[in-house]
């Protein structure tokens, strides 16, 4: 079981409180009207589907019902943050890829964080496209 | 002041009415209730106030303080009480809050509300009638919670004036602490037959008193 840190609750909740709802941080197209099909498509039923590290909408359904994000390995199944809707992770594939380079070393207790620092801009360049 | 239409749930001219449990009361009386010891005493607070809460802290904190003289909890998971101990609010999300009243004060407080608010961006509703609040007190209820809830309910992390939305036995519920020796759990209408046989299933092993 995953024990999530709800970041409106502000405490860890059994996994059974809680539903994914899917990638993350998807933008809607600005200018509808002059969308492409091929840009529509990508936005209603494309999705990332990485190994490693993730950004996904969860919900706690059965607590305070507010939508909220994880980032999460798909390989390991760690979650590694979870922040509030209108806020960027901290962790990236990116940062994550830089952290080996630089051969720092973390505890996995010490990557769980309430808040999150803008601002990620591969992210944002990786799923507005 | 809002033009939404108000009326009160509860129809003039007293008549019968009945709690959720009621059927249940018929259906599934207790087996040799009060011949034994009891470590679970199960009680239903019925026909009682409920009204949802929902908009801004700040300017939902000015009416309640203005119509009720209490404070809204900011804080997560928190649950005040009034001085009398009957009126309570509980925080459940960062815009919504549950207000529990005595049965009857619950139309003319909405009302007040909706003055206090004006038109402030806010939402009452009245879930009176959809939900009824059980009571579990003992020296065992603890037990009875630590078989049905995966939330920690040990002192230390589930202090007095704490409130949370949680799993139970599969259902959703609102579990909370008035008081050291007491927990309250509010369930929704439909769940309420459910919950009841499961907590008198739960508690047989330490011995029921069911109080009506
Ligand atoms: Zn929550």
């Amino acid at each position: 079981m995953f024990h999530i840190f709800c970041p409106y609750c502000q405490e860890h909740r059994e996994e059974e409180e809680f539903h994914a709802r899917g990638q993350a941080h998807l933008m809607r197209p600005a200018d509808p009207d002059n969308t492409s099909d091929e840009e529509w498509g990508d936005y209603l039923f494309f999705r990332n589907n990485p190994r490693g590290i993730h950004h996904e909408m969860w919900v706690h359904s059965v607590g305070c019902r507010k939508f909220f994000n994880i980032t999460r390995n798909t390989v390991t199944y760690d979650i590694l943050e979870t922040y509030p809707m209108g806020e960027q992770p901290t962790i990236t594939a990116d940062s994550e890829k830089l952290r080996k380079e630089q051969g720092v070393q973390t505890a996995d207790g010490g990557w769980q964080t309430v808040g999150a620092q803008p601002e990620s801009k591969a992210l944002n360049e990786e799923t507005s496209s | 002041m809002s033009n939404v239409r108000e009326f009160n749930t509860v129809p003039e001219g007293n008549p019968q009415v009945e709690s959720p449990l009621a059927w249940s009361y018929r259906q599934h009386p207790v087996p040799g209730a009060g011949s034994q010891r009891a470590g679970v005493t199960l009680r239903e607070k019925a026909l009682l106030g409920h009204l949802v809460l929902r908009g801004g802290a700040i300017v939902l904190d000015e009416a309640v303080r203005q119509v009720l003289d209490m404070n809204l909890p900011a804080k997560p998971n928190a649950l005040v009480f009034d001085d009398s101990g009957e009126r309570s609010i509980q925080w459940l999300s960062p815009d919504e809050w549950l207000l529990i009243v005595p049965g009857g004060e619950e139309c003319t407080l909405e009302h007040a509300l909706r003055e206090a608010l004006g038109d402030a961006h806010f939402s009452i509703v009245n879930a009176s009638g959809g939900q009824t609040v059980l009571s579990l007190s003992g020296e065992n209820a603890r037990e009875v919670l630590m078989k049905s809830i995966s939330y920690d309910v040990h002192p230390s992390a589930f202090p007095v004036g704490k409130g949370v939305t949680t799993v139970f036995a599969k259902a959703s519920v609102v579990l909370r602490r008035p008081s050291e020796a007491e927990w309250e759990l509010v369930v929704r209408r439909s769940f309420a037959d459910y919950c009841y046989r499961w907590l008198l299933d739960a508690s047989s092993e330490y011995g029921v008193d069911l109080q009506q």
